[in-house]
């Protein structure tokens, strides 16, 4: 349901990958890998349309996915390797915001990714392992064909890996894709490798 | 319009945590207006006759002062991303933080506006016009405070920049916001300056956004 033809990144004159050509199917996973600099987060983010491919073609469902950059925007879910989460909101406010743009169950949501307990505590007084589950959580809410994620694991302790392995079992059993740029072991059975 | 509504209420419910931003804004405001009385003399016909335009001055500068981190915060923290990526058109995001700032950042300083006024020597029949044209004109400076915001964005000396691009633009507001001031005190109708103000205001209501959209996404 995705394909990329021939991508190219440019950072001032310098390229950061080109022709890269990929497909990714429903259900599919392919995980990013490569040295540190080898555009693995510029590849994601060129993949949500946050920056210009500067050249080549991005298709979904063999149509061009960054024409209309709002509606790719509706079908995917980004996690950066900064977690987005307002300091002086508690857990529930920060999810509760994209639970109104998406929908879905806040209570759930936190239920999932273990912080169910710490709903009412402000993000700042939050452990950095705790602050990425509570990013992982917006994955969570509401489902989207397309899981963009860059370092999913970073900070996070084996039993919330394992949790993260759950979410992204459901999601992928749902027909959802996954592509993530990642160093540590991910739980992704039978993904697919691109290193860069 | 529900992702409108959400980002808005997020704005709100950030800038209740943290009153002190508004609160500077507001302080910064009553205390320019301060300090004419000092630098002047406490001549009360001089005073009246500048407190139009020092008022206008006075809050542009007030409401200026939180603009560099309307998007500023956001990218930090890695919320800009999300934000792009909520299904919201970049403008009609752009318009939300627009609409939030004048909400945490101009309707204070219109609730200051008697304040200041007071220490100005304003007659008190013009407070009412004072505060009508603080609130339009501080609308436009919001607008296009986060057309400017979207621009300098990742900019170097982007804090610099912003008043240098924002200001500029401001000047009609200032022109006709002091002079339907002037109007009221004089004992005439503000009702003309304000309608031109307000034009203002409607004509900066879709552009700014689109253009601060159009900034955000980077094209």
């Amino acid at each position: 349901m995705l394909e990329a033809r021939e991508l190219a990144c440019w950072r001032g004159d310098r390229a950061i990958f080109a022709g890269l050509s990929f497909s990714l199917e429903a259900g599919g996973a392919l995980l990013l890998l490569g040295a540190n600099g080898a555009g693995k987060s510029s590849l994601l983010r060129l993949l949500a349309g946050l920056i210009p491919a500067a050249e080549g073609q991005l298709l979904w469902q063999s149509e061009d996915a960054l024409a209309d950059r709002v509606a790719h925007a509706g079908r995917l879910r980004y996690l950066s390797h900064q977690d987005a989460l307002k300091p002086s909101l508690t857990a529930r406010e920060n999810l509760s915001f994209y639970a109104r743009l998406w929908g879905g169950d806040v209570a759930a949501a936190l239920g999932s990714v273990g912080l169910a307990d710490l709903a009412e505590l402000p993000a700042r007084m939050l452990s950095s392992g705790q602050k990425r589950r509570l990013a992982l959580a917006r994955l969570a809410l509401a489902p989207a064909p397309l899981w963009l994620l860059d370092e999913p694991t970073v900070g996070l302790d084996a039993a919330s890996v394992t949790r993260l392995g759950g979410l992204l079992a459901a999601h992928r059993a749902a027909g959802g894709a996954v592509i993530a740029a990642t160093h540590l072991p991910l739980p992704l059975p039978g993904a697919r490798e691109l290193t860069l | 319009m529900r992702g409108f509504g959400a980002v808005l209420g997020r704005e709100i419910r950030l800038a209740l945590r943290h009153p002190a931003d508004s609160l500077a804004a507001v302080l910064f405001f009553v205390l320019v207006c301060a300090l004419f009385p000092f630098g002047i003399g406490p001549s009360p016909e001089i005073l009246s006759r500048i407190a139009p335009g020092a008022l206008l001055a006075a809050a542009l500068l007030a409401a200026l002062l939180p603009l560099d981190r309307l998007f500023g915060a956001e990218a930090e923290d890695g919320s800009l991303d999300q934000l792009l990526l909520s299904g919201l058109p970049p403008a009609a995001l752009a318009a939300a933080k627009a609409l939030g700032h004048w909400v945490v950042t101009g309707l204070p300083l219109l609730a200051a506006t008697p304040v200041a006024a007071a220490m100005l020597n304003l007659p008190v029949e013009a407070w009412g016009a004072a505060m009508l044209a603080l609130g339009l004109a501080t609308g436009v400076l919001s607008l296009f405070g986060t057309a400017g915001a979207a621009l300098t964005l990742g900019a170097r000396r982007g804090g610099v920049l912003l008043p240098l691009l924002v200001l500029p633009l401001s000047i009609p507001a200032v022109i006709f916001g002091a002079a339907a001031i002037e109007a009221a005190a004089a004992g005439l109708t503000p009702r003309p300056y304000l309608l031109l103000l307000a034009a203002l205001l409607a004509l900066a209501a879709p552009l700014a956004p689109l253009a601060a959209g159009a900034a955000l996404r980077g094209d």
